[in-house]
C-alpha cells in the first residue's frame, strides 16, 4: 500500500510537472505573438509556405467577400473550409492588440490539442506495449520503460520544439493540418473509428500527402497499437504451448476486419460530407473541380517555385521543361513506392509506420514547412525508448540545429542581401533532406534493430524454459 | 550647322498610329471623296528651356468601290491590316524616354492623349465576336510585329494584355503591359473609310548659341530658336501630296498669362498684343516670320487667359525662299505649364527580393487648389480619380492589403474608393488588373495608395537574357473623369479645320501616365541546371536506396550468417518448393523466410530498376 502510494503521488507529480511545462510553453507563444510582427515569422519561407500561410489565406477570403472565386489567381490554394473557419477571423480586429491574434490563437489551441492527442496516443502505446511485452515475459525491460513516460515526452517534444513554435506563432496553418493528422492516429490507436476517419478525410483533403496514412490506420484498427512483432509471438506460441492458450493467441493475432470495414463506411460519410461542404462553400464560383485542380493540382504540378525548406523547389525552377512532367511522377512515386515495402516491414508497427510515413511525405512533398517537421518530431516521442540507440542521433541533433541555423542566413544572403547564391541556400535545403534521409533510414533500422534484441531475448528465456 | 548642337538627352519621341473608321468623323468633315493627305507641326516652348515639336501627319481613305484595293495616297499595308483583321480602331505607339508632367504640363489634349509610358503600347478594338478576339489580338501583334521590325509579337501572350472592363480608353504600359479591348459591335462594313493618324512628338533642347545671360534674379533667358538649329533644315516647300501644310507656334496660356503680365509692367495694356498681328511692337520675343493667321483659345477652362495659335501655311514656300521659322526670347520669363489636377507618382517600397510594396502618390497641384475651391462652396465635393493598374503575374500583389492614406492619415478603403475592380493574377497565365475609382475630398493636400506584393519566382527559361536588370512593372493610368481636354479656337471658316485643331477639340479626359517601376527580381543561378538535376537525383536515390537497404535486411541475418553451413542454398530451396517436399528441418523458417526474401528481391529488382531509370535520365 505505501509502495503504491508513493507510486501515486510521485505519477501526479510527474503530471504536475508535464502541466507546468504545457502552461509555459503557451505562455511562450504568448509572448512571442505580442513581439511586434510576429517576429518577421510569418513571412519566413521556412514556416509558410504556398498553402500555409495566412496571408494568402486572409488574400482568398478577401477575394471571397468581393464575391469573387478565392481561387480567382493564383493566390489561395488551400481549403474552403478553412478559408470559412479562419477567413473571418483574420479581418477582425481587437484594438491595441496584434492584428491577427485571433488566429494565433487559434492556432495556439490546436497546438496544445495536438500535443494532448500525442500524449494520449502514446500513453496508449505504452501501455499496449508493456502488457506485450508482459505476455512475451520480457518484465525487466517493462521496468525500464517505466521511467520514460514516452507519451510526455513526445507531447512536451511537440509542443517545445521550435519548428512548432515558429509555425505556430508565425501563422501558418500547418497546427490544423497536424491537428487532422493527430485525431487520425489518436481515433485510430483509441479504436474511435469515426473520429480515426474524420480525422483522415480531413487531412486528406488539407493536404493530400496524409492520403497515405490511411495503411497505418487500417493496420491498427485491424492490429491493434504497436507490438513486437506478431509473426514472432505467434510462431512462440505455436511451438512451444500447444495448448489451449494458444488459441486466444491466435485470435489477437487475426486481423479484425470490422473495426476496418467501419472505418470504410465512416471514410466514404465523411468525404461525402466534406466534399458536401466544399461544393457549398465554392458552388457560386468555379465549383469543385476549380477546388480540386487549384488545390491538389497546384500540390502535385509544383506551380510555385519559391523557395523553402524543400529541395522540389530549385529543382523545378532549373529542370528543362521538357523533362518536367517525367520528374513530377518520379518524385511523387518516391514517396508511394517506399509504402508497400515499409508497411510490409512495419505492419507489426503502424504508428511507428505512420511516423516514417510523415517523415517520408514531409521530406517529398512539394512545399515543406517546418510545421510538418515539428509532428515528425513530436512523434519522435513516442519511440524513445524503441529507438534509444538509433545512430548517429548526437550527429543528427547537432546537424539540425547547424541547418536550422544556417538555413536563414543563406536565405538572408541571397534574398535580402544579394550577396549570396540560390545555390548556397539550395545547399541547405540538400542538407536538411539528407538529414531526414539519415533519420528515416536510421529510426527504421534502429526500431528492426530492437525488435531483433527482443526477438533474440525471448528466445533466449524460451531456451532457458525448454532447458 | 547647327544641327550637331541638338540635345538628345531629354527626349520623348512618341509616334503614334491611329485609326479608325471614317463615319464618325464624316460629319465634321463633309463627304470625303477622295483620299486626301494632310501634314502639320506644332511647335511649342515649353518651361523648362525646351521645345515641343508634334507631328501631325494624317491620311484618310474613304471607301470607295472603283479602285478596289488599291489606294493613291493610302499606305496599302494599313488598310490590309484593318481588313484583314478587322480592327475597328487601333492605336500603336513607341514611346523612348518620359513625359514630365510637372514641366511640360498635363493638362491639354497633347499630353494627355500622345504622352505615352515608355516602350510599346498596342490597343485594338475589334470588330469580331467576342471568342475571336484573342485570336484576332495575336495575328494583329505577329502582322504588326512584321511590319514595324519590332518584338511586338511578345504582346501576343496572354501575360502581357489585359481588357479593361470599365469605359477607359483602353490603354496599357510598357513593352509587357499591352491591352486589348474585346468590345463587341455588330459588322459595320469592314470597306467602311478608314482614318490614319501618324503622330510623332518630340521634346527637343535646343542648342543655345547665343551666351545664356544670367540676370540678376536668376531668370535665364529662354533659349531661342529657329527649324534650323532644332532639325538642322529649312522647310523647302510643302509635300506636294498634301492637302494642306501647316506649321503652328503655341503659346502657352500660362506664358500667354506672363507675358501679358510683363506687358502690364511696361505699362502696354491689352492681351490682344500677341493675337494682333503686329509684331513688332512685342517686347518680349521676336517671330522670324510673321503668321498668316493667329488663332485665340475660344475659352479656356477656368483660365483667365487664353491660349495663342500662331499659323504659318507652308503653301506659298518653296526651294528658293524656304521656310525657317524661329523664336528669339527678348526678355527673361519664366512660366509653368497647366498641370494635371494632381500631380501622380509610383515607387516601389520596401528592400530586398522576397516582397515589397507599390505606393501610388497624389499630390494636389496648385490647378487643384484653384478649381476645387471654387466648387467647395457646394458642400461636399469630390475629386473623382480613375487609377488603371495592371502588374504582371510575378509580382503576386495581395489586393486585401490595399491601403489608403489621405493627408498622410490612414483611411477606411471604403470611404475613398468608389469602385473596384480586380482580377488577380494567374501564374503564368494572366497578369493581374487593378482598376479604381477614388473619391477624394477636394481639400486634400496629398493621397497615397499601397498595395504589398510577393515577388515570384520564375523558371529557369523565363528569365530574359539579363535577368539582373530587373522587371518592369507597367506604368498605372491615372485619369479625372471630371476633367476635360478641350481647346477650341477661334476660327473663321470651319469648313477646312486642320486636323491638329480638330484633334484638340475632343473632349477627353485628363489622363496621366505614371512611371515605369523596375522591380529586381531574385534569380536563380543560370549555370548549374546538371549539377541540381544530378545532386537532387543523388540525394533522392540515397534516400531510396538506403532505405530498400534497411528494410532488406533480415531479421535474423546474423544467425543466418551462423549457420550459414547448415542454411540450403537457394536452388534446394527451389527445388524443395517445387516438389512441395519439406526440406530437412534445418531451419523450420527457412522455407517462409525464403519466400519473402524472394518477394523482397523482386521489389529490388523492381525498385533497381527504377534507380536505373531515374539515373539514366538524370
Amino acid at each position: 500500500m505505501e509502495d503504491n502510494k508513493e507510486e501515486r503521488s510521485a505519477k501526479r507529480k510527474q503530471q504536475g510537472r508535464f502541466w507546468t511545462w504545457v502552461t509555459a510553453s503557451v505562455l511562450f507563444r504568448l509572448i512571442l505573438i505580442y513581439f511586434p510582427q510576429n517576429l518577421n515569422l510569418s513571412s519566413r519561407p521556412e514556416v509558410s509556405t504556398p498553402l500555409t500561410s495566412l496571408r494568402r489565406l486572409a488574400e482568398g477570403y478577401w477575394l471571397k467577400q468581393s464575391s469573387m472565386s478565392p481561387y480567382a489567381g493564383s493566390m489561395y490554394h488551400g481549403s474552403p473550409l478553412l478559408l470559412s473557419l479562419l477567413g473571418p477571423l483574420t479581418v477582425k480586429r481587437i484594438d491595441g492588440q496584434p492584428s491577427h491574434l485571433l488566429c494565433s490563437l487559434v492556432f495556439v489551441a490546436a497546438d496544445i490539442l495536438n500535443s494532448l492527442l500525442i500524449r494520449a496516443t502514446g500513453q496508449t502505446l505504452q501501455i499496449a506495449y508493456r502488457q506485450s511485452l508482459k505476455s512475451l515475459d520480457l518484465d525487466m525491460i517493462s521496468e525500464t520503460m517505466e521511467i520514460l513516460p514516452s507519451g510526455d515526452i513526445a507531447a512536451l517534444m511537440y509542443l517545445w520544439n521550435p519548428f512548432t513554435i515558429a509555425a505556430c506563432v508565425g501563422l501558418s496553418t500547418s497546427p490544423i493540418e497536424n491537428l487532422a493528422i493527430m485525431l487520425a492516429l489518436y481515433g485510430a490507436c483509441k479504436r474511435l473509428v469515426p473520429l480515426a476517419a474524420f480525422g483522415w478525410v480531413m487531412a486528406t483533403h488539407l493536404s493530400l500527402y496524409p492520403m497515405i496514412l490511411i495503411i497505418p490506420i487500417i493496420l491498427l484498427l485491424g492490429n491493434g497499437p504497436d507490438t513486437p512483432r506478431k509473426l514472432f509471438l505467434l510462431r512462440r506460441h505455436g511451438k512451444v504451448e500447444e495448448n489451449s492458450s494458444s488459441d486466444s493467441c491466435q485470435q489477437e493475432r487475426v486481423f479484425s476486419w470490422s473495426p476496418v470495414m467501419l472505418l470504410i463506411l465512416w471514410t466514404i460519410m465523411w468525404s461525402a460530407y466534406v466534399l458536401l461542404l466544399c461544393g457549398v462553400s465554392v458552388k457560386q464560383y468555379g465549383g469543385l473541380w476549380e477546388m480540386f485542380t487549384s488545390m491538389y493540382g497546384f500540390i502535385l504540378t509544383v506551380q510555385d517555385l519559391s523557395p523553402n525548406i524543400g529541395v522540389l523547389w530549385y529543382f523545378f525552377a532549373e529542370v528543362f521543361d521538357f523533362f518536367r512532367n517525367f520528374f513530377l511522377i518520379v518524385f511523387h512515386m518516391n514517396i508511394l513506392f517506399m509504402i508497400f515495402p515499409l508497411a510490409i516491414r512495419l505492419h507489426h508497427r503502424p504508428c511507428f509506420l505512420a511516423f516514417v510515413y510523415i517523415t517520408i511525405s514531409s521530406m517529398l512533398k512539394s512545399y515543406p514547412s517546418v510545421g510538418d517537421s515539428a509532428l515528425y518530431f513530436g512523434l519522435l516521442g513516442w519511440f524513445v525508448y524503441e529507438l534509444s540507440d538509433m545512430k548517429f542521433s548526437f550527429f543528427l541533433f547537432c546537424v539540425y540545429v547547424g541547418v536550422s541555423l544556417l538555413s536563414p542566413v543563406m536565405h538572408n544572403l541571397w534574398i535580402w542581401r544579394g550577396t549570396g547564391n540560390a545555390n548556397f541556400y539550395f545547399a541547405t535545403a540538400m542538407a536538411y533532406a539528407c538529414l531526414q534521409i539519415v533519420l528515416v533510414v536510421e529510426s527504421v533500422s534502429a526500431m528492426l534493430n530492437h525488435d531483433r534484441k527482443l526477438r533474440k531475448l525471448s528466445s533466449a528465456k524460451l531456451q532457458d524454459g525448454k532447458s | 550647322m547647327a544641327l550637331l548642337l541638338l540635345l538628345l538627352r531629354p527626349i520623348l519621341i512618341l509616334s503614334l498610329f491611329h485609326f479608325a473608321p471614317i463615319f464618325h468623323s464624316e460629319a465634321a468633315l463633309g463627304s470625303v471623296a477622295e483620299e486626301d493627305f494632310s501634314e502639320e507641326l506644332l511647335l511649342r516652348p515649353l518651361p523648362d528651356r525646351k521645345v515641343l515639336a508634334h507631328f501631325h501627319f494624317q491620311s484618310r481613305a474613304p471607301h470607295t468601290n472603283s479602285n478596289g484595293r488599291h489606294h493613291h495616297l493610302f499606305p496599302k499595308a494599313i488598310s490590309q491590316l484593318v481588313q484583314k483583321f478587322h480592327v475597328k480602331e487601333m492605336e500603336l505607339s513607341f514611346t523612348q524616354g518620359r513625359w514630365n508632367y510637372d514641366q511640360w504640363g498635363g493638362f491639354d489634349p497633347l499630353s494627355s492623349s500622345n504622352a505615352k509610358p515608355p516602350g510599346v503600347e498596342l490597343w485594338a478594338v475589334f470588330d469580331v465576336p467576342h471568342k475571336q478576339v484573342d485570336d484576332s489580338w495575336k495575328n494583329l501583334t505577329h502582322a504588326l510585329s512584321g511590319l514595324f521590325c519590332a518584338s511586338i509579337n511578345f504582346l501576343e501572350s496572354s501575360t502581357a494584355y489585359s481588357a479593361p472592363e470599365w469605359g477607359y480608353r483602353p490603354d496599357s504600359g510598357s513593352l509587357s503591359g499591352l491591352h486589348l479591348t474585346s468590345s463587341e459591335f455588330e459588322s459595320e462594313g469592314v470597306g467602311s473609310g478608314i482614318v490614319l493618324e501618324q503622330t510623332l512628338t518630340v521634346v527637343v533642347q535646343p542648342s543655345s548659341q547665343r551666351t545664356v545671360r544670367i540676370y540678376s534674379h536668376e531668370t535665364k533667358l529662354q533659349p531661342s530658336w529657329s527649324l534650323t538649329s532644332i532639325f538642322g533644315r529649312k522647310v523647302s516647300g510643302r509635300c506636294v501630296l498634301a492637302k494642306s501644310s501647316i506649321v503652328y507656334l503655341q503659346l502657352d496660356s500660362s506664358l500667354v498669362a506672363e507675358l501679358d503680365s510683363l506687358q502690364k509692367e511696361n505699362n502696354i495694356s491689352s492681351t490682344d498684343k500677341y493675337v494682333s498681328e503686329d509684331f513688332s511692337s512685342n517686347a518680349c520675343f521676336e517671330v522670324s516670320v510673321k503668321p498668316d493667321r493667329v488663332l485665340k483659345e475660344l475659352k479656356g477652362f477656368e483660365k483667365k487667359n487664353p491660349s495663342v495659335l500662331y499659323e504659318f501655311s507652308i503653301d506659298k514656300y518653296n526651294e528658293s525662299g524656304p521656310f525657317d521659322l524661329g523664336l528669339t526670347w527678348t526678355v527673361p520669363v519664366a512660366w509653368s505649364c497647366q498641370k494635371a489636377p494632381l500631380h501622380v507618382s509610383r515607387f516601389l517600397m520596401g528592400s530586398g527580393n522576397e516582397r515589397g510594396a507599390i505606393a501610388i502618390s497624389l499630390r494636389s497641384t496648385e490647378l487643384t487648389n484653384k478649381l476645387l475651391h471654387t466648387d467647395s462652396n457646394e458642400g461636399r465635393c469630390k475629386l473623382e480619380v480613375k487609377v488603371f493598374q495592371v502588374v504582371p503575374w510575378y509580382i503576386k500583389v495581395y489586393f486585401h492589403t490595399l491601403q489608403v492614406f489621405v493627408n498622410e492619415q490612414p483611411q477606411a478603403v471604403s470611404d475613398v474608393v468608389e469602385k473596384m475592380l480586380v482580377s488577380p493574377s494567374v501564374d503564368k497565365v494572366s497578369p493581374g488588373v487593378l482598376e479604381m475609382v477614388l473619391k477624394f475630398p477636394c481639400g486634400m493636400k496629398s493621397a497615397a495608395i499601397t498595395l504589398d506584393f510577393d515577388k515570384g519566382f520564375l523558371h529557369i527559361d523565363e528569365y530574359p537574357p539579363d535577368a539582373n536588370q530587373g522587371f518592369d512593372i507597367p506604368s498605372a493610368i491615372i485619369s479625372f473623369p471630371n476633367f476635360r481636354t478641350s481647346m477650341q479656337f477661334l476660327k473663321d471658316d470651319s469648313s477646312d479645320k486642320s486636323s491638329i485643331l480638330s484633334k484638340f477639340e475632343e473632349n477627353s479626359a485628363v489622363l496621366a501616365y505614371t512611371e515605369v517601376l523596375l522591380v529586381p527580381l531574385t534569380t536563380p543561378d543560370f549555370s548549374m541546371p546538371y549539377n541540381v538535376i544530378t545532386i537532387t537525383c543523388t540525394v533522392c536515390a540515397l534516400y531510396f536506396g538506403s532505405l530498400l537497404n534497411v528494410l532488406r535486411r533480415r531479421v535474423g541475418e546474423e544467425e543466418r550468417l551462423e549457420n550459414k553451413e547448415k542454411e540450403p542454398g537457394w536452388l534446394r530451396k527451389l527445388y524443395a518448393k517445387l516438389t512441395g517436399r519439406p526440406l530437412e528441418p534445418v531451419e523450420s523458417t527457412s522455407t517462409s523466410s525464403s519466400l519473402s526474401s524472394s518477394k523482397l528481391k523482386f521489389i529490388i529488382l523492381v525498385a533497381g530498376i527504377a534507380v536505373f531509370w531515374q539515373v539514366y535520365y538524370g
